[in-house]
């Protein structure tokens, strides 16, 4: 903004050589890149550096020291907290994979009617609204749920939800569409042509599918198996809700948020969880190196698809609705548990009634508004973020380009507790200019929050997206008279459409129901959004109901928004491409 | 992108509609972790009082209010904290963020069941008591054909194994009252003994106290230890549930104080008359509310059967020795999260052991099998630290929030010591299980 009114300012020659002599070489995108970066360390890395410091503070004199990490490794309790978030990490991204890849399999690579509902309900899983989310899967697979009070007739008792299982079980079934979405994305971006060359030449079935696409797919695919991985390693609230304290991210969370203690540890736990994740997706880094996945023509638009017979149309249906199933049990339960009057100890709720929408309804609407606005805008600057950085890192040569990448990264693996405490210490003395108001106590705090925390998200579909883009593409575009700035607009951004609408589903879906932070920032009531609002009903017994229907209203409008964003996305993707 | 800057125009037109709020006369702002039911009745009756004064409440669990007006203290804009846990108010106080509101009302005690109503020191005000006891599901203790316990000596015995719920002490204060409550009334060996072994049947440790009360209603546990008004405003809601208060019980206020620098501290300490006046005490008897007052004339118009602390309807244990209490939460925390919260696994292996060798022992003379028993129960109760050393001020500074001062010099880290700990306690409850195993071999 301000290179540019400069130089239509109306004194440009001083101005302009001042601006030349301070920045001598800065294109546009330098200049991108510098913003970006600054808005990373303002809001992500300086609020949690202000309260991980303490990680590396004697905590008897106050001195700087390591000792706190020495004492992390020797303690028999983290060691094996460890252990267990790698393993039920490593699980969850094997039981997702077996979600998700039948499902864009099938929808991919055949003409398969049902390719619509997939799409649409596939990513609903990721809405899972705090605390009524975990009470629903409780109730239809816990211990004493519907499934084992029905197979009790019979002595039999199997213990989907206890442990570590339960974790696996649980994260799988919630993060699948991470996969599903960006493994999608890729497949619907592989060019026919590479594949009728396969063809051509010879191969054909697994051969096929082994050799060109899978490879052609993998950015996707490993984009999507990075967030779970990382996702679940730090995930808190699954395990808290199961009540399993033997992992990190429970571990850090309950000696950060423990009153009137303040244990070193915590923070030590929380830098450990940032720097394992930084690792991982370097780890991912090096995977993807040296392998050139983009493809230059752009006219095929996905596999081409076969006609199935009504026998196999009779299978895939049959392994779709029994996945489909299985990751929308949640979803079910909540709806019961919404529409139910008492619900306790019985394979389905007493009765029915509209009783907990009216009670709802009376008290959400401010949350509702609130809500679309916050993640709207959250998810809408986190994709304009992600696809700057994206291009950033992949097409400039800007020293220290990787860097905005692992900045933006590692938010994933910032609890929500200690950026929100981070903000509150940050920001809180930072008067906002007209509106007179502490910084922390503004709502817009609460955007710029959930804007960090889905930042990853959006950012990991953005890379596998411009990963599947030629850069050939782009010197044509140049070559042919455009500047960088209009080949980025015209050629660029449109290619990459199906990836941003991706990141923009995710970050948007899971900003909606996002709490760990959000309550530390609610400054006023009217300012709350809707998982707020799920947490008050959920004070109260008579409040489980109520907040289960907002839960439902939730899932109801974040899929409502999706589908709009994944109908204007199409709209256009058609108009441009000139398909009907 | 023409659609998408059409979405940025339109969320921005929506937000700053969003964020003109009318503002109207006075404000004060409330703090709490209490629910809307709660709140409600209250912040009606003081705006119906005080037309003038608009009541805000802004609502987060204990200790993000805590975290909350710490951090927001250099331009603070709340008013009053309202909550139960006793030791939330303590940080705040520690940290000179509360006042003394100088309100009091000569109707209200000087204490409840042995624990004194307010702070001491003049800097919060108790509103509210409340007693812990034990919930139930009907439904689910039928199926399991159990009887409710009565007593918090009944929740050790074998057949409520895995059915059992509470929360932990280092999560809830409340909670922590409990635990110190019977460890104060039984002893330090024989109360922390007690404990691992009503533990040993627990069903799940939950991370937040409300979790227990939600564990019975949906019947993941059959049983829980929880504060009496989850318990009865549960039943009030339909599920099928009911609250026992054991013959001794803690009983606990729930308070309120003014925040220092409150930008409203006039009409803060209006707010605080109005909630110990009989008018406001009233409130609490709602079935939706269900708290005990302890203004002792607000009991003349209660509901038939309603329980009283003042005269005798409710026991309350040995008086209670909030000092100690205090001296010694945190290692009280930190001991109940190492023995039992992170090794629930291992503790509930060796006491179901303990319980079964004990089911075939029966009343079998069987003296080597009886000594290993005995030998078991000992290493599961056994303790890493004794009273006095709970009590050493040196030895509970290490886990206190912050040092006094920057000269202050503590030897010892939380975490070596907790590892000392786990260690402990990891290899008495495998060495437990083993000899249990041993002796029910024997029989």
């Amino acid at each position: 903004m301000d290179t540019s009114s400069l130089r239509a300012g109306q004194e440009p020659r001083t101005k302009r050589s001042l601006t030349d002599r301070l920045f001598p070489s800065l294109s546009g995108t330098a200049l991108a890149a510098i913003f970006i970066a600054t808005l990373l360390f303002g809001f992500l890395i300086l609020p949690v550096a202000k309260v991980i410091y303490v990680a590396f503070l004697d905590p008897n004199s106050g001195a700087i020291t390591l000792q706190n990490f020495g004492d992390f490794f020797s303690s028999a309790l983290f060691r094996e907290s460890f252990f267990n978030s790698f393993y039920v990490s490593a699980m969850s991204v094997v039981l997702a994979s077996v979600f998700a890849l039948p499902l864009a399999y099938i929808t991919s690579r055949f003409e398969f009617s049902g390719a619509m509902v997939i799409q649409s309900l596939g990513f609903i899983p990721l809405i899972m609204p705090p605390f009524v989310g975990a009470i629903a899967m409780q109730l239809l697979f816990g211990r004493n749920g519907s499934f084992n009070l029905l197979l009790s007739n019979y002595g039999i008792n199997i213990p989907f939800m206890e442990g570590l299982n339960g974790v696996i079980l649980v994260q799988s079934v919630h993060y699948f569409p991470f996969i599903l979405i960006n493994l999608s994305a890729s497949l619907r971006n592989i060019d026919r042509s590479m594949e009728e060359s396969a063809q051509n030449l010879g191969a054909h079935g697994l051969r096929l599918f082994r050799r060109v696409v899978f490879p052609l797919a993998a950015p996707g695919y490993l984009a999507g198996a990075s967030l779970v991985f990382i996702k679940v390693f730090d995930d808190l609230g699954t395990p808290l809700l199961l009540n399993v304290n033997n992992m990190l991210a429970p571990q850090a969370y309950l000696r950060i948020s423990s009153i009137g203690i303040s244990d070193p540890m915590g923070y030590v736990i929380s830098f450990i969880l940032v720097a394992f994740s930084v690792f991982s997706l370097w780890a991912s880094f090096l995977l993807m190196r040296g392998k050139d996945y983009a493809t230059t023509q752009k006219g095929g638009g996905g596999l081409s698809r076969r006609k199935l017979s009504t026998r196999e149309n009779v299978v895939a249906y049959a392994i779709v609705i029994a996945i489909l199933l299985l990751v929308l049990s949640p979803h079910i339960a909540l709806g019961l548990l919404a529409f139910g009057t008492i619900w306790s100890y019985s394979p389905l709720p007493d009765g029915y009634t509209l009783e907990n929408f009216n009670t709802m309804f009376g008290q959400s609407g401010a949350y509702i508004k609130n809500t679309l606005v916050y993640a709207g805008a959250a998810a809408f600057l986190d994709i304009v973020l992600a696809t700057a950085i994206a291009y950033i890192v992949l097409r400039t040569k800007i020293v220290g380009r990787k860097w905005l990448d692992y900045m933006a990264t590692a938010a994933l693996a910032v609890p929500g507790v200690v950026l929100g405490i981070g903000y509150l210490r940050t920001f809180n003395d930072f008067n906002v200019p007209f509106v007179d108001k502490p910084l922390a106590s503004w709502w817009v705090i609460i955007v710029v929050a959930l804007m960090i925390r889905r930042l990853p998200y959006a950012l990991r579909a953005c890379m596998a997206a411009l990963q599947q883009v030629s850069i050939a593409l782009e010197e044509a575009a140049e070559n042919l008279g455009a500047t960088r700035s209009r080949t980025i607009r015209k050629v660029v951004i449109p290619l990459m459409s199906g990836g941003i609408l991706a990141g923009f589903v995710t970050s948007f879906a899971t900003a909606a129901v996002e709490l760990s932070a959000t309550i530390m920032l609610v400054s006023s009531d009217s300012d709350a959004p809707l998982a707020y609002g799920i947490y008050l009903f959920m004070q109260t017994p008579s409040g489980r109901g109520a907040g289960a229907a907002l839960g439902i209203l939730a899932v109801v409008i974040v899929a409502a928004g999706t589908m709009f964003a994944q109908f204007i996305i199409d709209r256009e993707r058609k108009a441009r491409t000139g398909e009907h | 992108m023409n659609i998408l800057r059409k979405v940025l125009l339109a969320s921005v037109a929506l937000t700053t509609i969003a964020s003109s709020v009318a503002m109207a006369g006075e404000k004060l702002v409330v703090v709490t972790s209490f629910p809307k039911t709660l709140t409600t009745p209250f912040e009606n009756g003081f705006e119906a009082m005080y037309p003038d004064i608009d009541v805000e409440v802004i609502n987060k669990s204990t200790s993000s209010s805590v975290k909350y007006i710490q951090e927001t203290a250099t331009s603070n804009t709340s008013d009053i904290f309202w909550a139960s846990a006793p030791d939330a108010f303590e940080v705040l106080k520690g940290d000179n963020l509360l006042i003394k509101s100088g309100v009091s009302n000569a109707k209200i005690p000087s204490d409840v069941g042995g624990y004194p109503i307010n702070d001491p020191d003049g800097f919060y005000n108790g509103f509210a008591a409340a007693g812990y006891g034990i919930m139930y599901n009907e439904r689910y203790l039928a199926a399991k054909n159990l009887q409710p316990a009565q007593q918090w000596d009944d929740l050790q015995k074998a057949e409520y194994y895995g059915h059992v719920g509470m929360s932990a002490p280092s999560r809830s204060g409340t909670t922590h009252l409990t635990v110190e409550t019977l460890i104060q009334g039984d002893g330090w060996e024989e109360g922390w003994s007690k404990w691992k072994f009503i533990a040993g049947n627990f069903s799940n440790v939950t991370e937040r106290s409300f979790g227990v009360p939600d564990g019975v209603n949906s019947g993941q546990f059959g049983l829980g230890i929880v504060i009496d008004f989850f318990g009865l405003a549960s039943r009030a809601s339909g599920f099928p549930v009911d609250f026992i208060y054991p013959e001794t019980t803690a009983i606990v206020p729930a308070n309120v104080g003014v925040i220092a620098n409150a930008p409203n501290e006039d009409a803060a300490k209006a707010f605080i008359s109005y909630l110990l006046s009989v008018e406001g005490q009233e409130l609490l008897m709602l079935p939706e509310i269900r708290r005990l007052p302890v203004n002792a004339d607000a009991y003349f118009n209660a509901p038939e059967g309603f329980p009283n602390p003042f005269d005798g309807s409710i026991k309350a244990s040995v008086s209670f020795d909030v000092n100690k209490s205090g001296d010694r939460y945190n290692v009280v925390n930190s001991l109940f999260d190492v023995m039992i919260t992170y090794r629930l696994d291992d503790l509930r292996a060796a006491v179901r052991a303990v319980q079964l060798a004990e089911e075939k022992l029966g009343d079998k003379d069987n003296a080597q099998a009886r000594a290993l028993i005995a030998e078991a129960r000992a290493l599961i109760a056994e303790m890493p630290i004794d009273e006095a050393k709970s009590l050493d001020p040196d030895f509970s500074a290490i886990f206190k929030k912050k040092r006094k001062a920057a000269t202050d010099v503590i030897e010892g880290r939380q975490a070596e010591i907790e590892q000392q700990w786990d260690a402990m306690v990891v290899a008495n409850y495998k060495r437990a299980t083993e000899l249990a195993n041993e002796a029910a071999s024997l029989l």
